[in-house]
C-alpha cells in the first residue's frame, strides 16, 4: 500500500461515483492518448521507508567528515542544540508563505524578529524576509541598483568579491545589454581609485564585498561619497559575523547591505539551502525586492504581523516587476533569528573574537614555513590567503592533510579559473577548531616543505 | 460611475492634464483611483528631470495594486505635489485636486481624450 | 492576542551560550581602529529557556500541513513525509562543505546525480540543473538559457515571450528580469490557449511561450501537441512551468509534449516541505539542444564510476546560486521518488486528480466554476454570483473556513476569474477530510445567505482577527 495516500479502494469507488466517472482513467482523456504513459515512468520499484534511509545513509556513509579550514562562502561555525529544535517544529516546518495572516502570526513574527536582527547588525532601515543565498543577493542587488537610477546600464562590481556572487552578478546582466564592469584589485582590496575611474552617468550601482574572497577586511574610506556623487548607489557584502568587529555596512555609508546567514545556525549542508539577506536604507524601502513583513494591528486593535508592501512584487507588478522573487529561505532565516538570539550580542561578538585569533594563530604558525607566506599583508579575521612559492607544494599538501581528513583550505584558483590565483591557498578558521588541530596542520605544513 | 471634469484632457491611461501657462499639471483620474482603492503611496519624480510622453514617471500604490504614470506629457518635472508623500489618501478624496507633478514647457501627446471622449472610452472599456 | 517579541523579553545581563574556551592568544584587538565597528546592534539577551518557549509559543500560532487540511492552488501542499527530513538530517550530508574535494562528497554528488537521472525520466528531459533555489528562481535560469540559445545562434531579434493571461504572476516577471517582452495570450471560452490569437502572435521575434499544463485554472492544454508544433515551427522554444506537474505526476512527461525547458518545484510535486516561505528548490531540466547552456558546474559520471564536477561548459549562463542549490531539499525529493517508484508516482497524480474531482463535483451545483465540470488536480470557483447576491466575498469565506480549522484556498487568482477560490486538495488527503472540507464550505454557503454580518466579522477564533493592511503599508513598521 502506498504509504502516503490514504484511500481505500471502497473510498475511491464512491468518489469516482459521485463524480460520475467508471474509473479514474476517465479523468484524464483530456490528455491526448499520445502523450499519456502506458508505463511506470522508470525511476524503479518503490522502497520501504527502512529501505530509503538504509539506502540514502550509505551514501551519507560515502562522504567525508574532516577537520575543515574551508571558507569561501560556507563556514563550520557551532550551532546550539536549540537552533535545530525550534526549526524542526512541524508548524514552522509544513507551513506554506504566511498569505493568511489570521493563522500565521508565529511565521510573521518570527521573520519581522530576523528583519530587526538583521537590521541592527547592517545599521540599515529595511530587511526583507530572506533571498535565497549570498550570491544570488548580489544578483539582486545588482537589479535592484538597474531599477533605481533611470537609464543606467552599468553595474561595477569588485573583482575581489566572491567568484561565484560575480559569476551571479554576470548571469544575471546576461542577454539585458547590461554591463558588468569589474574593477581590478590592489594588494588584495578593491582599488577604490579604479572604481572612481569607471564611475559615470550610467553606472547604476558600486557592488562590493568585505571581508573579500581573500578573507581581508576591506577600507572603504571615502567610497560612498564617490560612489553618491556619481549618482550611483553602494552596496556592500558582508559576511553577517564579521559586524560583530568590522564597520557595518551603515557605518561605511552604503544603501544596501547584502550576505548571506548561514553563518548563523545553518549547517554548511553541502552548500545549501542558506539564507541570503539584504536590508537597504529608507529611500529604497519601495525597491527591495523579496518578502517583507510589518507590524500593524487588529480588528480589535491589538499588534499583529502581516506580509506588506506587496505593491513592489512579482504577483502585483508581473511585467513591471523588477525581481521574480517568491520563495525565500524563511525556514533558514528563522534559523538565523533563533541562533542570534541564543548567542545575543555578547556571545556574537564572542564567537567572531574566537575567530579572530584562532584565524591569526594559523595563520601566524602557516606564514612562519619557508615557501609559504601571507597573500596580502592586510588586516584579515576569520579567513587568510596564504601564497605557495611552488604552487605543486600547494596541492601537495592539501593532499597530504586530506589523508588525515584534514581540509587544508580552498584553493583559489579552482574557484576563479584564474592562473595568476595559482598557488594561492584560503585558509578559514572557526571558533570550532582547536588548537591541537592547529598545530597538526602547522606540524604537518613544516614537515612537508622541508 | 465615475467622476469626469470637464477643464481638462485625459489620457487612455486614466490620467488627466491640464495646461495652465504652459505648465501641465497631472494626475490621475477618479476612475483610476476607484480602480486602485486605497492609495498607501505615491512615488514622485524628481524635479528636474525630463520624461517623454509614454514614459513610466513614476508609481502609485495600493495594498493589492500598484500603477505606473504614464507620462501623457513630454517636458521637464518643475514641481511635485509634495503632500501626497505623507497623505497618499488625498488622491482618493479629490484626484483632481491633488495632482502628482507639473512639467514646464510641456508638450502634450497627440492621442489625448477630452471629458467626453474619455466618458465614452470608459464606457467602452468596462 | 499579541505576544512579545524576543526583543521585548530581553533582559540586560542575561545569556545563554557558552563558547568552549579559547585555547590560543587572544589577539583580537589587533584590528585597525579606522575598520572597526563602532556602533553596538542591539539583540536579545535571553536565556536558552526564553528562547525554547518563545518560538515554541510562536509556533503554535502558525499552521502547517502537519497542523490541517491545505488546499492552497497551485502550491501542491501534500504531506511532507517525516523520513525525508530524518535523511536530510544526517550528519554525513549537513557537515559536509561545499568545496571539499570530490572525493570526501561521492555521496553528496552521486544523490545529485541520481535525482537528476529521476528528475529526467519523469519529466522525458534530457538533463538539468538542481542550482535554482525556488520555481521563480528555476523560470529565471530556464528563460536564461533559451535568451543564450538564441544569442549564441546569432538571433537577436527574439526578444518577446509569450504568456497566458491566468499565468502565475512569477512568469511574466521572469520574462521581463531576463529582458524580454512579455506578450499575453489570449484564453479561448474553454479557458484553454486560443490558438488563433497564439497564431497571430508567433514570429520571428518570438523566443518562446511559457505555460503551466494543467493551467491555473486546472485545465489540461488539450491542444498541447498543435501549440508546440506552431510555436516549434515559428522557430520558438516551449518553456513549462512545473507548478501544476502533480496533476500528471507519473501520467504524462512534459518532455514528449514539446516542451523544451523545464522547471519543477520539489517543494510542492516532490513533497519537500515549504517551511513557511522557504526553502525551496527548482531544478531546470532541458531537452539536448539547449544541455550546454545550462549553469555551472555539471554534475558526471566518469568512467570509473566516480562522480565530480565539469566546469569546462563554454556555453553556459554561468552561475545562479552561491553552490549547487538546495541540497539538503534534493535529499528529501529523492527519499520521496525512491520510497514512491514509477507506480507510486503516478498513484500520486491520479488520487490528486481523482480528489480534486471530488470535491468539484461535491461543490459545483452550490458554488460557480466557471470553466467546466472536470479539472485536473485543481479548479477554481468564482463567488461573484455570491457576492452579488449576499454581499460575501471570495475573502470572507475564505476567514469563514480559518474559523473551522481549514487553511483556504488561493484567492483572488487568476485574474481572469472575478472573486476566485483556486482549490487543491493533492492525492495526500482522505476521503473524510474532503467531506468534512465540502460541508464546511456549504455551510458558509448557507451562512451567506442567512447572516452575511457574521463572515464579514470572520475569524473570530483566530488568535487575531483581520489585520490592518493598509496601515501596514502607508506607515511601514518593518523591524523593532
Amino acid at each position: 500500500m502506498n504509504p502516503y495516500i490514504t484511500h481505500t479502494s471502497e473510498d475511491q469507488k464512491l468518489m469516482l461515483k459521485a463524480i460520475g466517472v467508471e474509473s479514474i482513467e476517465e479523468l484524464f482523456e483530456c490528455i491526448p492518448d499520445k502523450v499519456l504513459l502506458k508505463e511506470p515512468v522508470q525511476v524503479g520499484q518503490w522502497m520501504s521507508e527502512h529501505e530509503v534511509v538504509e539506502h540514502i545513509e550509505a551514501l551519507a556513509e560515502r562522504n567525508v567528515k574532516g577537520v575543515s579550514f574551508l571558507g569561501e562562502g560556507s563556514y563550520d561555525h557551532i550551532i546550539p542544540a536549540a537552533v535545530k529544535a525550534i526549526t524542526a517544529l512541524p508548524s514552522f516546518v509544513t507551513a506554506y508563505t504566511p498569505y493568511q495572516p489570521e493563522i500565521s502570526q508565529g511565521v510573521l513574527q518570527g521573520i519581522f524578529e530576523y528583519q530587526s536582527m538583521i537590521c541592527s547588525l547592517t545599521g540599515m532601515d529595511v530587511s526583507n524576509a530572506s533571498l535565497y543565498d549570498g550570491a544570488s543577493a548580489a544578483a539582486e542587488a545588482a537589479a535592484l541598483g538597474i531599477s533605481n537610477r533611470r537609464k543606467s546600464n552599468e553595474i561595477v562590481v569588485s573583482s575581489t568579491m566572491h567568484p561565484f556572487a560575480i559569476s551571479c552578478v554576470e548571469t544575471w546582466a546576461k542577454g539585458r545589454g547590461h554591463v558588468v564592469n569589474v574593477v581590478p584589485e590592489k594588494d588584495g582590496q578593491t582599488d577604490l581609485c579604479a572604481v572612481n575611474d569607471v564611475l559615470n552617468p550610467a553606472t547604476a550601482i558600486v557592488i562590493v564585498q568585505s571581508p573579500n574572497k581573500y578573507g581581508i577586511i576591506e577600507d572603504y574610506t571615502g567610497l560612498a561619497d564617490k560612489v553618491h556623487d556619481a549618482g550611483a548607489l553602494l552596496a556592500i557584502e558582508a559576511d553577517p559575523l564579521s559586524l560583530a568587529l568590522q564597520k557595518s555596512q551603515a557605518e561605511w555609508g552604503a544603501d544596501i547591505a547584502i550576505g548571506d546567514t548561514q553563518v548563523f545556525g545553518i549547517p554548511m549542508g553541502f552548500g545549501g539551502p542558506y539564507c541570503g539577506y539584504m536590508a537597504v536604507k529608507q529611500p529604497l524601502m519601495r525597491k527591495i525586492p523579496g518578502r517583507i513583513v510589518g507590524r500593524t494591528v487588529d480588528t480589535h486593535g491589538d499588534t499583529c504581523y502581516v506580509l506588506t508592501l506587496q505593491a513592489r512584487e512579482q504577483h502585483i507588478k508581473r511585467e513591471r516587476a523588477t525581481s521574480n522573487i517568491c520563495s525565500n529561505e524563511a525556514l533558514m532565516a528563522l534559523a538565523s533569528a533563533v541562533h542570534l538570539s541564543l548567542l545575543g550580542w555578547n556571545g556574537v561578538r564572542e564567537v567572531a573574537e574566537q575567530c579572530y585569533s584562532k584565524s591569526h594563530y594559523l595563520a601566524d604558525g602557516l606564514s612562519r614555513i619557508d615557501g609559504i607566506s601571507l597573500a596580502y599583508d592586510k588586516p584579515f579575521w576569520c579567513e587568510f590567503s596564504l601564497r605557495f612559492d611552488d604552487p605543486s607544494k600547494l596541492d601537495g599538501l592539501v593532499a597530504k592533510l586530506l589523508e588525515h581528513d584534514v581540509f587544508a583550505g580552498v584553493k583559489l584558483s579552482e574557484m576563479t579559473r584564474d592562473e595568476k590565483d595559482e598557488g594561492i591557498l584560503v585558509v578559514a578558521v572557526t571558533e570550532k577548531r582547536t588548537k591541537q588541530q592547529m598545530d597538526f596542520y602547522i606540524e604537518t605544513a613544516r614537515r612537508f616543505m622541508a | 460611475m465615475s467622476k469626469i471634469l470637464a477643464d481638462r484632457m485625459y489620457s487612455k491611461d486614466h490620467e488627466w492634464v491640464m495646461m495652465k501657462d504652459g505648465v501641465a499639471v497631472i494626475g490621475i483620474t477618479d476612475h483610476a483611483q476607484d480602480a486602485l482603492g486605497e492609495i498607501v503611496y505615491v512615488e514622485l519624480p524628481e524635479v528636474g528631470a525630463t520624461f517623454e510622453v509614454g514614459e513610466e514617471v513614476s508609481n502609485i500604490e495600493s495594498v493589492k495594486a500598484a500603477s505606473p504614470i504614464v507620462s501623457p506629457a513630454s517636458g521637464e518635472i518643475c514641481e511635485v505635489n509634495e503632500e501626497l508623500d505623507g497623505s497618499p489618501e488625498k488622491i482618493n478624496e479629490d484626484p483632481y485636486e491633488a495632482y502628482i507633478y507639473k512639467m514646464k514647457d510641456a508638450v502634450l501627446a497627440d492621442d489625448l481624450l477630452d471629458a467626453a471622449q474619455y466618458e465614452k472610452f470608459l464606457a467602452e472599456e468596462v | 492576542m499579541s505576544v512579545p517579541t524576543i526583543f521585548d523579553i530581553s533582559k540586560e545581563g542575561r545569556g545563554s551560550f557558552r563558547l568552549p574556551r579559547l585555547d590560543v592568544p587572544n589577539t583580537c584587538n589587533g584590528l585597525p581602529e579606522n575598520l572597526r565597528r563602532q556602533n553596538t546592534p542591539t539583540l536579545p539577551q535571553v536565556s536558552e529557556l526564553d528562547v525554547v518557549r518563545h518560538y515554541t509559543k510562536l509556533s503554535t500560532m502558525a499552521f502547517g500541513v502537519d497542523n490541517g487540511f491545505y488546499p492552497l492552488g497551485s502550491c501542491t501542499m501534500k504531506y511532507n513525509p517525516k523520513v525525508n527530513e530524518q535523511v536530510a538530517s544526517l550528519s554525513g550530508f549537513t557537515d559536509i562543505h561545499p568545496l571539499q574535494d570530490a572525493s570526501t562528497v561521492q555521496g553528496c554528488l552521486g544523490v545529485m546525480h541520481d535525482l537528476l537521472k529521476q528528475l529526467c525520466a519523469v519529466t522525458g528531459m534530457d538533463w538539468g540543473t538542481l542550482q535554482p533555489c525556488a520555481g521563480a528562481h528555476g523560470e529565471y535560469t530556464g528563460l536564461k538559457i533559451i535568451r543564450s540559445y538564441f544569442l549564441e545562434k546569432g538571433d537577436v531579434t527574439r526578444t518577446k515571450i509569450l504568456v497566458p493571461e491566468s499565468a502565475h504572476g512569477t512568469n511574466p516577471a521572469s520574462a521581463a528580469v531576463n529582458g524580454f517582452e512579455v506578450v499575453q495570450v489570449m484564453a479561448d471560452k474553454r479557458g484553454l490557449v486560443d490558438l488563433d490569437d497564439l497564431k497571430s502572435k508567433l514570429g520571428p521575434d518570438v523566443a518562446g511561450i511559457m505555460l503551466t499544463n494543467p493551467s491555473t485554472l486546472g485545465l489540461f492544454e488539450q491542444d498541447i501537441l498543435e501549440i508546440a508544433s506552431l510555436v516549434h515551427g515559428a522557430g520558438g522554444l516551449l518553456y513549462y512551468d512545473g507548478a501544476n506537474l502533480n496533476a500528471i505526476l507519473g501520467k504524462a512527461r512534459p518532455g514528449d509534449m514539446g516542451f523544451d525547458v523545464v522547471h519543477l518545484n520539489l517543494h510542492k510535486t516532490f513533497s519537500t516541505p515549504h517551511g513557511g516561505g522557504g526553502p525551496g528548490s527548482g531544478p531546470v531540466m532541458v531537452k539536448k539542444a539547449l544541455c550546454a547552456f545550462l549553469p555551472k558546474p555539471d554534475v558526471v559520471e566518469n568512467a570509473n564510476g566516480d562522480y565530480s564536477f565539469d566546469w569546462g561548459c563554454k556555453s553556459s549562463i554561468g552561475k545562479v546560486s552561491t553552490f549547487w542549490g538546495n541540497f539538503l531539499v534534493f535529499l528529501k525529493a529523492y527519499a520521496f521518488i525512491l520510497a514512491m517508484g514509477g507506480e507510486g508516482l503516478k498513484e500520486c497524480g491520479e488520487n490528486a486528480v481523482l480528489n480534486a474531482n471530488y470535491i468539484l463535483a461535491r461543490l459545483k451545483g452550490m458554488y460557480d466554476v466557471p470553466y467546466g465540470d472536470r479539472c485536473m488536480h485543481e479548479f477554481v470557483m468564482s463567488l461573484s454570483r455570491l457576492k452579488e447576491e449576499t454581499g460575501v466575498t471570495a475573502i470572507d469565506v475564505a476567514k469563514g473556513l480559518l474559523d473551522r480549522g481549514y487553511h483556504p484556498p488561493t484567492m483572488y487568482f487568476p485574474m481572469i476569474v472575478h472573486e476566485a477560490l483556486m482549490i487543491e486538495p493533492t492525492e495526500s488527503e482522505s476521503k473524510e477530510t474532503l467531506d468534512d472540507f465540502c460541508d464546511a464550505m456549504i455551510e458558509l454557503h448557507d451562512i451567506a445567505y442567512k447572516d452575511a454580518q457574521s463572515l464579514r466579522n470572520a475569524p473570530e477564533h483566530t488568535v487575531i482577527g483581520r489585520v490592518d493592511e493598509v496601515m501596514a503599508a502607508k506607515n511601514p513598521v518593518v523591524h523593532q
